[in-house]
This record gives structure tokens, C-alpha cells and sequence, in this order.
């Protein structure tokens, strides 16, 4: 090796370092996390939501084809939602827009995730994993108001 | 420098222009599909001529075709050309054919198969969605044709060492062989998940599967199927591209370490496409996305390299000053054209590099992960470098072994323009629709980008056109090359007997590194690395997931 082949390895080296560095910051110093679930319980088959302490709630949500149950959550703003999805047939996904949640669907296994709402206002989910026929169709919401409603509804949306 | 000659054989010729005219075709075809997915997700058509109104279908030929099909027949026919011309040693012909036959005949049964709507189950066929078993036993085929094309080559290296004790394998065979070892074993997990989970569960010998572990199994197979795209493609890079810009190679050593390093690092890391996933702890998955970041380490040391050679080359054709031996590559010269498809590939990887590493970055993978981004990302890679470097390939082996003038040479300089600007309109469009959470694999025709749905989304419109345009030229681009190649098939044979020669590099720094000289002890790095990675991550999925699943239809949610 020459010099600057030693020094670009060195670069290289550094680089990846520090970027491994800042995904160790992240979930350590501030707990951004990848969703887990590791559960010793049989997946849930009906869907609920439910409060759990002051501004938080449980979500039990069943994705099937070609529906979320719940497809709409109401909640108010400054809620902290723990997210459970498990899937009744095959494999679906969705993503929240403008949030970190990111959660495949898989039969016989339960994911999890938290997420805190402090902004009020529409957020639109779509199903990201390829589940049939009617894929492009599976969709829902979760509204966040002012006010103090909560509300699961529907299955179809 | 002096290019040894290869004489060609007839059994040779033959098979070369099969393993190479069939693919072609089927590129043609699955980039046919590429097309109309842009058109179907802007909701300019509503169905296709040839494929039907069923968007997934097309999608499912397209993945198939292009990313496995295509890439797998050239992989050996790369192979099968460079073997016996690095080790100067003729092949045997019988199992070079029985090889090329399998997978023929299998890719035929999977296309088949999903033309006639049995298997509309995506390039990943996860369970449990379920295709009928031949789609299974097609990919099968295909595999292990791949395989035996592999077997053909070890005797021939085998009796190369026992003949030139002391001397170093040429960097080409090297890079071929890292190739396939990587592929075995990476193969070897989704045959077992065919043949064990798939297969029997399909023809209902058995009622259910555990869809976690099938997923398991087929990321293990699924992230080193990536290198098996690329490590064919980096070949040319290190041993050909040098000479072709009328340089040398930076250092031999460097490229002989960066393909040993893809033999310990490209497995143990599937798991970060399963990030997302449940039933498999975060400590894994972290695990893993840090070996992940080791494998981006060979890149960036061929990134060093293959800028070093360029600059080489460069300087000794006149560029000045820190910068200007840039301007002085021969991008756009007739008989040079083959450098002109490697050279777009390495601009367009930089980019496909860079959003990879955007994807391993553990939670960052939330904001991306299975959004539009991703395909957005991969037709920088696999879309990019490694689909430039096979089509020109391709034609340099075409003309060689039918004994023909690669016609039209100057056309034929266009098509990586093309493509790289086409490209890189169509995955700026999914990228950004990505970020704002368009989801990919999706037909957004009839709801999201259909303004009466009441799922219209306003915001992504733009971006979906976006890749409309660049879908369009990179079709034209594709256009322009089947002409080429199909003018070189049907053209006049050239005087003579057909010969091989390569472009192969000399190399600047040519050290010799002992430890670099052997793949057994990187082979036993790779099994423990991946004993380690994986063994957590199988006891997770066995010890979350409760019951099997029945199989499923696509068009139906009740099970059968
Ligand atoms: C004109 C050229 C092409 C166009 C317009 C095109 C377009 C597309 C589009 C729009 C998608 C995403 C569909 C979706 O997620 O809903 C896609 C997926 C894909 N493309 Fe291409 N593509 C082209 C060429 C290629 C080539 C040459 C390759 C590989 C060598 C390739 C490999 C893939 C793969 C593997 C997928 C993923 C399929 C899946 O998610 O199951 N594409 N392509
Ligand atoms: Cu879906
Ligand atoms: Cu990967």
C-alpha cells in the first residue's frame, strides 16, 4: 500500500466510524428505535384501541386483505399511541406520513411501535407491502384534534 | 500491451450465443414491463396489451426477468468466456451445456408461469402468498444450472495451481470465483426454503408454513444477491476498465482484497431488509446493519481505485492540474465504446452507493423502507452499473464469439448517455416520492394518482410523472441498444476463425500479498460470520411466531 492508498483506507474507515457512531447516538441518547417485538402471547384476532394512561393509548390494529382495522383513529393532539399489528392473512406494510412508524404485517407474528402526535391534523397510512388484487386500495388515517375525542372506526375506508 | 488470443470452438460459439441472445431478449421484454409500471402508476393506461390489466403481474415478470433471469445467464456466460481465457484452458463443453440447458428451461417454466397469471407473487414470492409449484421449480432450475456452470470451472482452477505453482490467479478468476462462492452459499438458504418450505406447502403436501422464517430465509439469500449482481460487473472494472482508458491498474492487491472482503461480508446483513420486521430482536438487526457498513468498505476502497486508475490513464493522455485528467477519458470514442458503458455505470453507482447507505442506516430505514425510494435506489445499482456493464459486455462477447463487427458503434455509444440521464430523472421521481411516503409496489393509477378516489394524493402526482419521463428514456435508450444488437446478430461474419481476447489491465502497484492468495481460510471467516449473525436471528423468528399459514391466492382473501 502507498501512502495515499493508506490514507484514503484510513478515510474510508473514519467515515463508516462515525456513521455507525451516530446510529449508536440515535437509539441510545435518543431512543429512536427500529420496531421490535418479541412476544410471548398468541396474536390478538379482534381490534381495539383503549386508554392506558393519561394521553396514552393502545392500539390493536389487524391488517387484512384488503383492510386496515381500524382504517381511522381519532385522538387528541399529544397523544402517545402503542401501536400493535399483526395481520390476519398475508403479509401487508404501511408507513405514516410525516412520522417514524414504518410496520410490516405479518400473520402469526405482532410488531410493535410507539409514536407521539403533538401536531394536530390528518395523517394518511398506505399499505407498502404487495398483499393482492386489491393492494393499491388499503389505506387509512389517524386524525389528531384539538378536542378530546377518541375513536376507532371502520375496516373499510 | 500484447492480448493473449483464445481460439473459439464451435460448441463454445453456439452456446455463448444462446446464453447471451436469450437474456437479451427477455431484458427486452421485462424492460417492456418497466415501462408500462410507470404508465399504469400515473394512470395513463389501465391495462397492458400483452400482460393484461393486472399491474402486479407485469411487476412480477419485471422483477423476475431483469433482476434474476437476465443477471444469472450473464453471470455465466461472463464466466464461461473468462475462465478458460484467464486460465488458457479449454472447458468442458458437456456440463458448460447441461448448465445452460437448466437454466433455459427453467426460466422458461417461472415465465411461463407467471405470464399465465399462476404466479403473480413478485420477484420475493413471499409466502403465504402462493404460486403454483412450477414457478418454484423453474427458479429451481435456474439455480442450480447456475450452479453446475460454477462446478465446471473448479476443476479447471484446481489443475491451473497444480500447474503454475507460485503464480497468482488472475485477478478476472479471482473475482468470477468470488462471484459464485458467494452465490452458493447465498442460494443455498432460499433452496432450502424451495424445497422444504415452498414446494411441498404449494403442491399442499403440508398446510402451513411459518411465514417469518420463509422471509428469513430469503433475505439471507436476497441482500448477497445484490453482490451477485455487481462482483461480475466489478470484474470488468478492475481487470479491463484500466486498459480500456488506456491506462493501468492502481493496484492488484487492492482488488484482490475487495473481492475477498465480499466473500465474509455479503451474507451475515440480510436482516437489515427486515428492519421493519417483527419477531426479530433490535440487537440483531443492529448487529447486522454493522456489518453491513464493513461491506460498504471494499466500495469505497474500489471508489479510491478505479479513480486512481482513471486518473493514470488521464495523465498519460495529457490531463493537467488536479482535475483536468478527467476531461481527457475517452468517453465518447468509437473503439473505445465499451469504456463509455463502464465509465456511466461507476458515475451512476456513486448514487446508488450513497442511498444505500441511507437505507442499512438502522432507523433511518424507517423513513425509507418500502417506500418509493427504494426501487428508486436500486435502479442506480442494479438498474445502473450492473445492467450497463452486462449490456456492453454482452456486445463485446457477442462480436467476439459470432466472429462479427459490433455494428453501428457510435449508436451504441449513446445508449449509457441515455440511460444515465433517463435513470436518473426516473429514480429522482421515486426517491422524492418516497420521502414523502408513496409506497412502492403499488399501482397508485386507480386511487392515489386518480383525482375522483377519495384516497387521491395531491402531493405525489408530480413526482409519479417525473418518472414517467425518465421511464420513457430509458426505454428509448434500451431501443437503441436492441438495435445494436440484434444488427451484430444478423450482420455478415467477419474473416476468419473466431477469437477471445480481453482488454486486461496491467497492473501499477502489482505487490505480492500472501494472505491474499486463498479462499479457503476467507470461506471459513464467512460461516462463522454468518453462524453468528444468524443463529439469534432464527431462534427469535422460531420463538415469536405462533402457527403456519394456509396458502392464499392473490385475487382472494379466503385461504385454500
Ligand atoms: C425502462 C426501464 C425500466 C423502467 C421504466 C423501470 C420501472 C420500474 C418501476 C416503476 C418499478 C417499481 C414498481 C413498483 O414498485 O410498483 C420497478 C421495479 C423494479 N425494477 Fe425496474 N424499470 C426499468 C428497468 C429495470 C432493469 C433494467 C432492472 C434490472 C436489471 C430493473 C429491476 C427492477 C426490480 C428488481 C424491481 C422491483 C420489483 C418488485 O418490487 O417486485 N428494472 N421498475
Ligand atoms: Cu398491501
Ligand atoms: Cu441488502
Amino acid at each position: 500500500m502507498d501512502k495515499s492508498e493508506k490514507f484514503a483506507l484510513g478515510l474510508s474507515g473514519l467515515l463508516l466510524i462515525t456513521f455507525f457512531v451516530a446510529i449508536l447516538y440515535a437509539s441510545v441518547a435518543k431512543n429512536i428505535q427500529v420496531p421490535t417485538c418479541i412476544t410471548d402471547v398468541e396474536p390478538f384476532t379482534t381490534d381495539t384501541l383503549f386508554q392506558v394512561g393519561e394521553d396514552e393509548y393502545e392500539l390493536h390494529m389487524i391488517a387484512r386483505m384488503w383492510a386496515f382495522q381500524p382504517s381511522t383513529v381519532t385522538l387528541p393532539a399529544g397523544s402517545t399511541l402503542h401501536m400493535y399489528v399483526t395481520s390476519q392473512d398475508i403479509i401487508h406494510g404501511f408507513k405514516i406520513e410525516n412520522k417514524n412508524v414504518n410496520l410490516m404485517a405479518v400473520p402469526n407474528s405482532i410488531n410493535y411501535m410507539s409514536v407521539t402526535f403533538d401536531e394536530p391534523g390528518e395523517y394518511f397510512f398506505a399499505c407498502h407491502e404487495f398483499c393482492g388484487a386489491a393492494h393499491h386500495a388499503m389505506a387509512g388515517r389517524i386524525h389528531i384534534t384539538e378536542d378530546d375525542e377518541v375513536e376507532a372506526t371502520g375496516g373499510d375506508l | 500491451m500484447n492480448q493473449y488470443v483464445m481460439k473459439i470452438d464451435k460448441s463454445s460459439q453456439y452456446l455463448m450465443a444462446v446464453l447471451l441472445i436469450i437474456p437479451m431478449i427477455m431484458l427486452v421484454i421485462g424492460v417492456y414491463g418497466g415501462l408500462m409500471q410507470t404508465l399504469f402508476r400515473a394512470g395513463i393506461v389501465q391495462s397492458d396489451p400483452f400482460m393484461g390489466p393486472d399491474y402486479y403481474k407485469g411487476l412480477t415478470m419485471h422483477g423476475v426477468l431483469n433482476a434474476i433471469v437476465f443477471t444469472t445467464f450473464f453471470a455465466v456466460a461472463f464466466g464461461n468466456a473468462v475462465i478458460p481465457y484467464a486460465l488458457k484452458m479449454a472447458m468442458n463443453m458437456t456440463w458448460a451445456w447441461v448448465s445452460g440447458i437448466l437454466m433455459l428451461f427453467g426460466s422458461l417454466m417461472a415465465g411461463i408461469m407467471i405470464y399465465i397469471g399462476e404466479a403473480t407473487v413478485l420477484y420475493t414470492f413471499y409466502p403465504p402468498m402462493k404460486a403454483h409449484p412450477l414457478f418454484y421449480i423453474g427458479l429451481t432450475l435456474l439455480v442450480v444450472g447456475s450452479w453446475i456452470g460454477f462446478f465446471n470451472w473448479i476443476p479447471m482452477y484446481l489443475r491451473w495451481r497444480k500447474e503454475n505453482p507460485g503464480r497468482k490467479i488472475p485477478l478476472s478468476v479471482v473475482g468470477i470465483f468470488v462471484t459464485f462462492i458467494v452465490w452458493l452459499i447465498a442460494t443455498s438458504a432460499v433452496a432450502f426454503e424451495i424445497l422444504f418450505m415452498l414446494l411441498p406447502w404449494s403442491m399442499g403436501l403440508v398446510d402451513e408454513i411459518n411465514v417469518m422464517l420463509a422471509r428469513t430465509l430469503f433475505w439471507f439469500f436476497g441482500h448477497p444477491l445484490v453482490y451477485f449482481w455487481l462482483l461480475p460487473a466489478y470484474v470488468m472494472y478492475y481487470s479491463y476498465m484500466s486498459e480500456l482508458a488506456g491506462g493501468k491498474l492502481y493496484s492488484d492487491g487492492a482488488g484482490r482484497l475487495v473481492f475477498y472482503l465480499f466473500i465474509i461480508f455479503s451474507i451475515p446483513v440480510g436482516t437489515h431488509h427486515q428492519y421493519m420486521d417483527p419477531s426479530i430482536g433490535a440487537e440483531w438487526k443492529l448487529l447486522h446493519g454493522f456489518f453491513t457498513f464493513a461491506v460498504t468498505l471494499p466500495s469505497l476502497i474500489t471508489a479510491f481505485t478505479l479513480a486512481a486508475s482513471l486518473e493514470y490513464a488521464g495523465r498519460k493522455r495529457g490531463g493537467k492540474g488536479l482535475f483536468g485528467w478527467m476531461f481527457k477519458l475517452p468517453y465518447f470514442e468509437k473503439d473505445r465504446w465499451l469504456f463509455s458503458y463502464l465509465i456511466t455505470g461507476l458515475i451512476i453507482f456513486i448514487f446508488g452507493g450513497i442511498s444505500g447507505i441511507v437505507n442499512a442506516s438502522y432507523q433511518m430505514n424507517t423513513a425509507v423502507h418500502n417506500t418509493a425510494w427504494v426501487p428508486g435506489h436500486f435502479h442506480l445499482t442494479v438498474a445502473g452499473p450492473v445492467l450497463l456493464a452486462f449490456m456492453g459486455m454482452s456486445l463485446y462477447l457477442l462480436g467476439k464469439y459470432l466472429n462479427k463487427e459490433v455494428k453501428m458503434k457510435g449508436l451504441s455509444l449513446s445508449v449509457p448517455y441515455i440511460w444515465m440521464i433517463g435513470v436518473f430523472i426516473f429514480s429522482w421521481g421515486m426517491m422524492r416520492g418516497g420521502l414523502i411516503g408513496m409506497p412502492r409496489r403499488t399501482n397508485t393509477g386507480p386511487t392515489y394518482a386518480n383525482p375522483d378516489s377519495v384516497l387521491f394524493q395531491p402531493e405525489w402526482i408530480s413526482y409519479i410523472d417525473i418518472s414517467v419521463v425518465g421511464g420513457v428514456i430509458m426505454t428509448l435508450s434500451i431501443l437503441i441498444y436492441a438495435v445494436v444488437f440484434f444488427a451484430t446478430v444478423f450482420s455478415k461474419k467477419r474473416e476468419g476463425e473466431p477469437e477471445l481476447t480481453f482488454p486486461v489491465s496491467e497492473a501499477y502497484h502489482n505487490e505480492e500479498v500472501s494472505w491474499l492468495r486463498n479462499f479457503k481460510p476467507w470461506i471459513i471467516v464467512a460461516i462463522i460470520l454468518i453462524v453468528i449473525a444468524y443463529t439469534p436471528v432464527i431462534l427469535d423468528v422460531l420463538g415469536s411466531t405462533y402457527g403456519g399459514s394456509p396458502r392464499f391466492d392473490p385475487n382472494n382473501p379466503i385461504p385454500y
